[in-house]
């Protein structure tokens, strides 16, 4: 486009170029305006309420300095929150890029019936989050679960009694056996609530992934494919050598994308547990909704969110590095 | 020409986790037409129907007996509405850092996908501050305000990727010829973007849709609320639950919204990464 706009003759350039500049502005000023009026305007307004003590009733507050980041720090609550809300995103962030890379792959080739299979991954993406968590909160019910329907009853009745809570009760995993009388209360134990909150995050944010993915995918130039073909490369080698580095890029950008959508998210949890039981699985978002609405410390609530922010820029930074690189390859 | 092998490998990958991750829709569907008496037996296998089912009575009582239709209603008022600000704000927006704006262009465009990433979980205490501030509470009005700020910055990027990959030289042609900017902007470039603006109105439609935290934060009363709290808030009350009408409260908006997500997937890939990631 630059290359383009200077390929121009010079003569008529000036009077078309003072013409563009001022379209351009009178185009893009609205949005810009807007965009620092209901972006930058809160921000700010965000950072100014965090150092006041404000409450939702009177709206006014006094300065207090740094009182509240120091407050908030100090609550037992609040770490684990924090804690939390990198636990989350660190594991289901880690289940998201394994599958998403194993799904586009197996998704790049044109078998019959792509479509469908498609569709069907792509589903957790295409719902609203504060409605496909909702059907969740149903699966993981603590009297008529269906994942626990599945695990205690006999699942070939007849001759081959078959229980899958068995098998389960094999595997080291970081809670006891299950008793098939008393069967896991996904949503009432602290531990299986994590996994719980971390299953939800990372099956909404798999198709995401995908997608992004695909786009990589797709953008490998063909030539290359087909010189690793001649080369004799091929399967697990071919994926380490050649389509991996060329993914990489890309992948970094789906996973700061899905940093930010599991860090910042507030909807999963707070429908799936509220935070609880016991405050076991409160985020940075859920607490600081609790404490700046539910209890009405808009302040306090503020500077909670705001332990958010250092995140927010090393992702940006990180964004804007790996779009160039891959802008650049 | 692909092997067997791999044609295997493919549906050994895809088929389960296909099952996985569409498995919940399933169970939605099938839920939504169950019976009382079938739902909370324990005894026989829930896969299927049983006693009574399927029915449709769940659906008629969501219709008839909650306000569920009072929410779609509201959720499509105030989708329309902040569709049609951020078309207006975006759609000129999206084209000047295209064509226009040069070399800056590129930077402004990245900085305003950058807002983008700012969550409303940070912003929503200033603004619930601020809504209350100028008495807005418990109005659709709120969210028709504060929606845009992330409809308009996904926007913008999203319609600058697709007007990158519309050739330069079309409209190049279409000024020589003595057409004006806005001429040309009229009858040569919108008529062949349309399907990237289409893309544009679906996903941001999707995410007035996926809002959770401000329809939480500015709506209490159950007249005004959209359908991603309302279902929640108010058809999920202490222990009484209603999982057949809940189901199908959360199936009706999915289905429409997942066939268009798989129709305009290819285009939101090519406005997404055409922007910078390319």
């Amino acid at each position: 486009m630059v290359a383009v706009a200077e390929a121009r003759p010079r003569g008529r350039g000036r009077e078309l170029i003072e013409g563009r500049a001022f379209l351009a502005s009178v185009l893009i000023g609205p949005a810009v305006v807007f965009i620092l009026a209901l972006v930058g305007g809160p921000l700010v307004l965000s950072i100014y309420l965090s150092l006041t003590n404000a409450t939702g009733g009177a709206l006014g507050g006094h300065w207090v300095g740094l009182h509240n980041f120091t407050d908030a720090w100090s609550d037992p609550n609040f770490r684990r929150s924090l804690r939390n809300t990198l636990l989350f995103t660190i594991v289901s962030q880690a289940i998201v890029l394994v599958c998403a890379g194993l799904i586009a792959h197996a998704l790049t080739r044109p078998v019959r019936g792509r479509w469908i299979l498609r569709l069907l991954i792509l589903l957790p993406w295409a719902a609203p989050v504060p409605l496909s968590t909702i059907g969740w909160l149903w699966i993981y019910d603590s009297l008529f679960s269906v994942v626990n329907w599945t695990l205690v009853h006999d699942l070939f009745p007849g001759h081959h009694a078959f229980y899958l809570y068995k098998v389960v009760n094999w595997l080291p995993l970081p809670f006891g056996d299950i008793q098939p009388f008393n069967p896991p209360q996904w949503l009432g134990n602290s531990t299986l609530a994590l996994a719980a909150v971390i299953s939800v995050h990372a099956w909404r944010l798999i198709p995401f992934a995908v997608v992004i993915f695909l786009a990589g995918l797709a953008s490998i130039p063909a030539e290359v494919e087909d010189a690793a073909k001649i080369d004799g490369a091929r399967g697990f080698r071919k994926f380490l050598h050649v389509t991996l580095p060329l993914q990489l890029p890309i992948a970094t950008v789906a996973l700061l994308f899905g940093i930010v959508f599991t860090a910042t998210d507030l909807t999963v949890v707070y429908i799936l547990t509220g935070g609880g039981p016991f405050n076991s699985t409160q985020m940075l978002t859920t607490w600081a909704y609790t404490t700046g609405i539910r209890s009405g410390s808009l302040g306090e609530g503020a500077a909670i969110s705001l332990y958010l922010l250092p995140l927010l820029v090393v992702v940006a930074v990180l964004m804007l590095r790996f779009a160039r690189r891959v802008e650049v390859s | 020409m692909i092997t067997l092998r791999e044609k295997l490998t493919s549906y050994a990958v895809l088929g389960p986790f296909a099952i996985v991750l569409a498995f919940p829709f399933y169970w939605m569907l099938w839920t939504s037409f169950k019976s009382d008496i079938d739902l909370y037996n324990v005894n026989d296998v829930p896969f299927g129907f049983g006693k009574g089912s399927p029915t449709t009575r769940n659906y008629g009582f969501l219709f008839h007996h909650t306000e569920y239709l009072t929410w779609v209603r509201n959720t499509v008022l105030v989708g329309v509405v902040v569709v049609v600000i951020t078309l207006a704000l975006a759609l000129p927006a999206g084209y000047a850092l295209a064509r226009l704006a040069g070399r800056w262009g590129q930077s402004l465009g990245v900085g305003i996908f950058l807002t983008y990433l700012v969550p409303p979980t940070l912003l929503f205490l200033p603004m619930s501050w601020v809504i209350a501030h100028i008495g807005l509470q418990d109005r659709l009005l709120s969210l028709i305000l504060v929606f845009p700020s992330f409809t308009v910055p996904f926007a913008t990027w999203l319609l600058m990727g697709f007007f990158k990959t519309i050739p330069a030289e079309l409209e190049d042609a279409a000024l020589v010829d003595g057409a004006s900017r806005l001429q040309t902007l009229l009858r040569v470039v919108f008529p062949i973007s349309v399907p990237g603006i289409l893309t544009a109105v679906i996903f941001s439609f999707s995410l007035v849709l996926n809002d959770f935290v401000y329809a939480l934060a500015f709506i209490t009363t159950s007249h005004s609320k959209t359908i991603s709290t309302g279902v929640f808030t108010e058809l999920i009350r202490g222990d009484v639950f209603f999982w057949q009408g809940l189901m199908a409260a959360t199936l009706i908006p999915t289905i429409p919204l997942a066939l268009l997500y798989n129709v305009f997937l290819n285009r939101f890939i090519a406005g997404f990464t055409g922007g910078a990631f390319r």
